[in-house]
C-alpha cells in the first residue's frame, strides 16, 4: 500500500509535473482567497501535508534528506511561511469583505487609539523573545550541527550544493547559464525589490492586509516568493541528486543515472530544422532569430499589455516607471517561461554566442 | 520572610533556633532602595502604572527608546506584524553574542579550523554555542523572510517608507551574505564546497569575471585584463580557489565588515520607522 504510492508519487515527479501542479495550486488559492483560507479547507491542506510528511519519513531516502541536519530549517520554513500566507490572506479576506460592505477595515477601527509601548509593546516583544530563545536552545539541544569530513579540495561532492538559502539560484542554473542565474537574475531580484515601492505608490492600500485592492501587486510578489524561490528550493535541496539529476522524493540517489542531453538552441531549430540551410557562419546573422523572439519578447508584450490588461497604465504610472515595471515583471516570468521551453521543445538556448560567453 | 518566633513546638523538621532574628521588612528595604542615590541614578522615575512612569520608563531607557511612548493599537497587534522584524533584531543580537563566544575558540587558518570545531564539538561539555549560532543564523534569514513578507503584504512598503523598504532589502542581502560567509568557516567539505559552488557564479559575471560574457573584450592588445587571476572571482577568494586566502577574507567578512554595515543599517532601519511615521497603520 505504502509501496505503490510511493511508487505512484515517484512517478508522478519530475520538474514539469511539480512546477505545474504547484502554479495551479496557487492559482486556485488566489482565484479563491475566502474559501482556500476556510478553515476546514486550510486544515485539511495540513493534515495532508502532515501525512505526506509521515509516510515520507517511514522512508530511508526520503528520511535522510529531510532530517539532514542543514535542511531542516527548509522544512521548518515550509510550514511558517505556509502558515503565515494562511493568515494573512484570511486577514485580507477580512479586510475586503468589510470595504465591499463600506465597514473600516480590522486595522481602521484601531488605528486612531494608541497603547502605551510600556508594558503593552515591550510585553509582547519579551514574550516572543522569551519563546524563540527557549525554541532555539531546544532545537541546539536536540540536533546537533554539521561537520563533514575536512575540507578536501581534491575530493568533491557528488552533488555539491550552496547552503539551501541560495539552492533557488542553483536550481535555475539548470535553465540559465550562470551570468544569467548567478549574477543577472540575483541582482534584478534585489533591484526589482527595492522598486517596488517606486513602482506601486498609492499610499491608500497601506498599513492593513488587503488583496483584492491590490491584486496584481500581491499575486506577483506570492508567485515569485513562493513558485520562483520556495520551490526552486525545495526542488534544489530535496529532488535533485547526484549530476544535478532529477529524483523523486523516495528513489535512491543513484550516481549513475544517465539522463540524455538532446537539447537543441533556437538557431538549430530555425536553421537546420526549419529552413534547412545550415547554421550560417557569422554569429550575428545566426543568432538573429533568438534576438528577434527577445525584442519581439520585451517591447511587443509590454505594447499588447498596455492595449488589454494593462489599459491606461502607462500613462496612470507613467512611461518610465511603466517600461521598468514591464523590464522587470517580464524577467521575472522569462524564468518559468524557459523551463516551459525547456520541457516542451528540449530548448537549450535562444540565443548561444558561445563565443563571447554570452548564452541566454 | 523569616519566621519570627523560634522556638515554637512544631513536630519535626523545622531548626529551633536559640534567639529570634530580626524582622526583616522586604517592602520597606524595597521603597528606601527606590530612594537611594544609587537607584535614582539608573532609574529617573518610581515604577509605578501611572502613565508618567510608563512614558518615562520609555524614555529614559536607551533600549526601549527606540520605541515611540505610544503606538498605534492596530501596529501593536501581534497579529498585524507577526514581531517578526524585532524578533529579527533580537536573533541578531544571539547571533553576535554566541559568535563573539566562539571566536575565543576559533582561529580562521588551514591548519587550526577544523581542529579548533572539532575540539568545540570534543572538549566542551554540553556545549551548544556552535549550534545556538548556526541553528540562529538559519532562524535568522527565516525571520527576515518573514519580516519582508509581511511588510509586503500590509503593503507598509508604500510611500513615505520606501526609502526604509530598500535599508530593508540591503539588510535582508546582508542577512544572506552573513549567513553564507559564515557556511565556510567549519572548513569542512560540507563548508568548503558550497562556498565552491556558490563563488563559481562570480567566474560568470559580466565584464567582471573570466568566464562572464564580454569579458574577453576588456584587453589591451594581446593582453587578458579579465582573468582567473584578476576577475571578482578572485577579489572574493583572495585566489584561485577556495583556500586559505578565502578563509581570511570570509572570517573577516563574517565577523568584522559585514556586522558593521549591518549595525550602521540597522540603527537607519530603526530611525527610519519613526522618522517616517511609525509602524504603519490605514490611512
Amino acid at each position: 500500500m505504502i509501496e505503490t504510492f510511493k511508487a505512484a508519487v515517484d512517478n508522478f515527479s519530475s520538474p514539469v509535473t511539480i512546477f505545474t501542479s504547484a502554479a495551479a495550486l496557487f492559482g486556485l488559492v488566489l482565484a479563491f482567497p475566502r474559501q482556500a483560507t476556510n478553515k476546514w479547507v486550510a486544515g485539511t491542506g495540513l493534515l495532508l501535508i502532515l501525512g505526506f510528511f509521515g509516510i515520507g519519513l517511514t522512508d530511508a531516502n526520503f528520511k535522510k534528506i529531510v532530517t539532514a541536519p542543514d535542511n531542516v530549517p527548509i522544512v521548518a520554513m515550509i510550514f511558517i511561511f505556509g502558515y503565515f500566507t494562511w493568515f494573512a490572506l484570511r486577514k485580507a479576506v477580512e479586510n475586503d469583505r468589510r470595504i465591499e460592505r463600506g465597514e473600516p477595515t480590522v486595522e481602521q477601527t484601531e488605528t486612531n487609539e494608541k497603547v502605551l509601548v510600556f508594558p503593552y509593546l515591550i510585553f509582547i516583544e519579551f514574550v516572543v523573545a522569551l519563546f524563540y530563545a527557549i525554541g532555539l536552545v531546544l532545537w541546539s539541544l536536540l540536533l546537533k550541527a554539521p561537520l563533514e569530513e575536512p575540507a578536501n579540495p581534491t575530493i568533491s561532492p557528488n552533488p555539491s550544493k550552496a547552503p539551501w538559502y541560495f539552492l533557488g539560484l542553483q536550481e535555475m542554473l539548470v535553465y540559465f547559464d550562470p551570468w544569467i542565474a548567478g549574477v543577472l537574475l540575483p541582482t534584478l531580484i534585489i533591484l526589482g525589490l527595492c522598486a517596488i515601492p517606486y513602482l506601486d505608490k498609492d499610499p491608500k492600500a497601506s498599513g492593513f492586509y488587503s488583496f483584492k485592492g491590490r491584486r496584481f501587486a500581491v499575486t506577483t510578489f506570492l508567485f515569485g516568493f513562493w513558485i520562483l524561490w520556495i520551490l526552486l528550493i525545495v526542488v534544489g535541496t530535496f529532488l535533485r541528486g547526484p549530476n544535478w539529476n532529477f529524483f523523486g522524493p523516495f528513489e535512491t540517489w543513484d550516481v549513475h543515472k544517465v539522463v540524455p542531453l538532446l537539447n537543441v538552441n533556437l538557431s538549430e531549430y530555425f536553421w537546420i530544422k526549419g529552413l534547412g540551410w545550415g547554421l550560417p557562419k557569422f554569429w550575428l546573422v545566426r543568432e538573429l532569430p533568438g534576438f528577434a523572439v527577445l525584442a519581439a519578447y520585451y517591447t511587443g508584450v509590454p505594447w499588447l499589455l498596455s492595449k488589454t490588461v494593462f489599459k491606461g497604465l502607462p500613462t496612470r504610472m507613467d512611461a518610465v516607471r511603466y517600461s521598468i515595471l514591464m523590464i522587470l515583471f517580464l524577467t521575472m516570468l522569462a524564468l518559468p517561461l524557459k523551463m516551459y521551453l525547456r520541457w516542451a521543445f528540449n530548448l537549450k538556448y535562444l540565443v548561444a554566442i558561445p563565443e563571447f560567453f554570452f548564452n541566454i | 520572610m523569616v519566621d519570627p518566633t523560634p522556638g515554637t513546638p512544631e513536630p519535626g523538621k523545622k531548626l529551633k533556633l536559640p534567639f529570634a532574628l530580626p524582622k526583616i521588612n522586604w517592602d520597606e528595604m524595597g521603597k528606601s532602595f527606590q530612594r537611594s542615590q544609587i537607584y535614582k541614578s539608573m532609574f529617573r522615575h518610581g515604577y509605578s502604572t501611572d502613565e508618567r512612569d510608563r512614558a518615562l520608563t520609555v524614555l529614559t531607557n536607551v533600549f526601549f527608546h527606540l520605541h515611540p511612548i505610544k503606538v498605534r493599537k492596530s501596529g501593536a497587534r501581534f497579529g498585524f506584524t507577526w514581531c517578526a522584524g524585532g524578533l529579527s533584531f533580537f536573533v541578531f543580537l544571539t547571533l553576535v553574542v554566541s559568535g563573539i563566544l566562539l571566536m575565543f575558540y576559533y582561529r580562521p587558518t588551514v591548519e587550526y579550523a577544523y581542529n579548533d570545531i572539532v575540539a568545540l564539538r570534543e572538549h566542551v561539555p554540553f556545549g551548544i554555542m556552535r549550534e545556538l549560532h548556526r541553528w540562529g543564523a538559519h532562524a535568522m534569514i527565516i525571520t527576515v523572510w518573514l519580516h519582508m513578507f509581511r511588510v509586503f503584504m500590509t503593503g507598509s512598503y508604500k510611500p513615505p517608507r520606501e526609502f526604509n523598504w530598500v535599508i530593508g532589502v540591503v539588510l535582508l542581502v546582508l542577512t544572506m551574505l552573513l549567513s553564507f560567509t559564515g557556511y565556510l568557516l567549519p572548513w569542512d567539505q560540507l563548508a568548503m564546497w558550497a562556498i565552491t559552488v556558490g563563488s563559481n557564479m562570480a567566474r560568470a559575471t559580466p565584464f567582471l569575471g573570466h568566464e562572464g560574457p564580454g569579458a574577453s573584450l576588456l584587453s589591451l592588445g594581446d593582453i587578458q585584463l579579465i582573468h582567473s587571476g584578476s576577475d571578482v572571482r578572485f577579489a572574493l577568494l583572495g585566489g584561485r580557489f577556495v583556500g586559505a586566502g578565502a578563509l581570511l577574507r570570509f572570517y573577516i567578512l563574517h565577523c568584522v565588515a559585514i556586522p558593521t554595515v549591518a549595525v550602521i543599517l540597522m540603527a537607519v532601519h530603526f530611525w527610519r520607522i519613526r522618522k517616517d511615521g511609525g509602524i504603519s497603520g490605514p490611512l
